[in-house]
């Protein structure tokens, strides 16, 4: 053993986190595999349903249809669901090419930051239609 | 800590003959049009959910913009794209089941995947165009 001050450590505990991934690397495999999973059904939904049941849709149209609970319901699990997918697959693409930790932590701090911030006024502006008077 | 240079790095985008093999220009693929659903798709649909939160004005203008023959390209594309992300995930879910592991397994879902691309690019645009006229 090369570090005789951690030698009460355990093989396990000395070799967690020093992986490619750092940390919860199971974590962000399976909620990546779950949202797409849940993705497959609700962005045909939002393919079929939302944008070309909606083609023709006027404001008044658009809000009726949207008013609708069920219909409501669907569209913040699709904004919920895709902008985290689409975290998840950012911050692999940007483990993946950017090299130098600083730039990379940044950038993945910032894509964090913009699906939560995009999928928040996604979500306020479904309730505005939906809820607002 | 930084990244030790005498260790690969992955994934190679240079040593691969990508133009030469499918199932490579497939794989990158999947990530191309991931990030540019994670770009382009979400500030899509921030628009469009926003311009109908904000009013009747501004969801005019945001139908318009989309039927425009511009917007229809666009539209066009984000069918491929999204179609494309969809059906290829569906195969990746395949293959962590363990399933279609091989070089003909990928070759086969690969011509099943491409398939399913443009039968539901093909179903959406005959369904907006019957909806739409």
């Amino acid at each position: 053993m090369s570090n005789n001050s951690r030698s009460m450590q355990s093989a396990l505990g000395r070799a967690r986190g020093l992986g490619a991934a750092k940390a919860d690397a199971v974590g962000h495999w399976s909620a990546q595999r779950i949202t797409a999973v849940a993705l497959v059904p609700l962005a045909l939904w939002f393919v079929f349903a939302g944008v070309i049941g909606n083609i023709d849709s006027d404001h008044a149209a658009f809000r009726a249809w949207i008013a609708q609970p069920i219909n409501a319901t669907l569209m913040m699990l699709f904004i919920f669901t895709s902008f985290h997918h689409g975290a998840l697959g950012m911050i692999v693409v940007l483990e993946d090419y950017v090299h130098a930790p600083a730039a990379k932590h940044i950038t993945i701090m910032l894509a964090k930051m913009a699906a939560a911030a995009g999928g928040l006024f996604c979500a306020i502006s479904v309730l505005t239609l939906a809820l607002g008077g | 800590m930084s990244p030790s240079h005498d260790r690969p790095l992955s994934p190679h985008l240079q040593v691969y003959k990508l133009h030469t093999k499918i199932a490579p220009l497939l794989s990158i693929a999947h990530r191309l049009t991931g990030v540019a659903l994670a770009f382009l798709g979400t500030l899509f649909l921030i628009y469009w959910l926003g311009a109908a939160a904000y009013g009747p004005e501004a969801f005019a203008t945001a139908q318009a913009i989309f039927s425009s023959p511009l917007g229809i390209l666009m539209l066009f594309g984000w069918t491929v794209v999204l179609f494309y992300h969809l059906a290829n995930g569906v195969r990746h879910l395949v293959w962590d089941t363990g399933c279609q592991v091989s070089n003909e397994g990928v070759r086969r879902t690969a011509y099943m995947m491409m398939g399913s691309v443009l039968g539901l690019t093909v179903l959406a645009w005959v369904i907006g165009l019957i909806v739409a006229l």
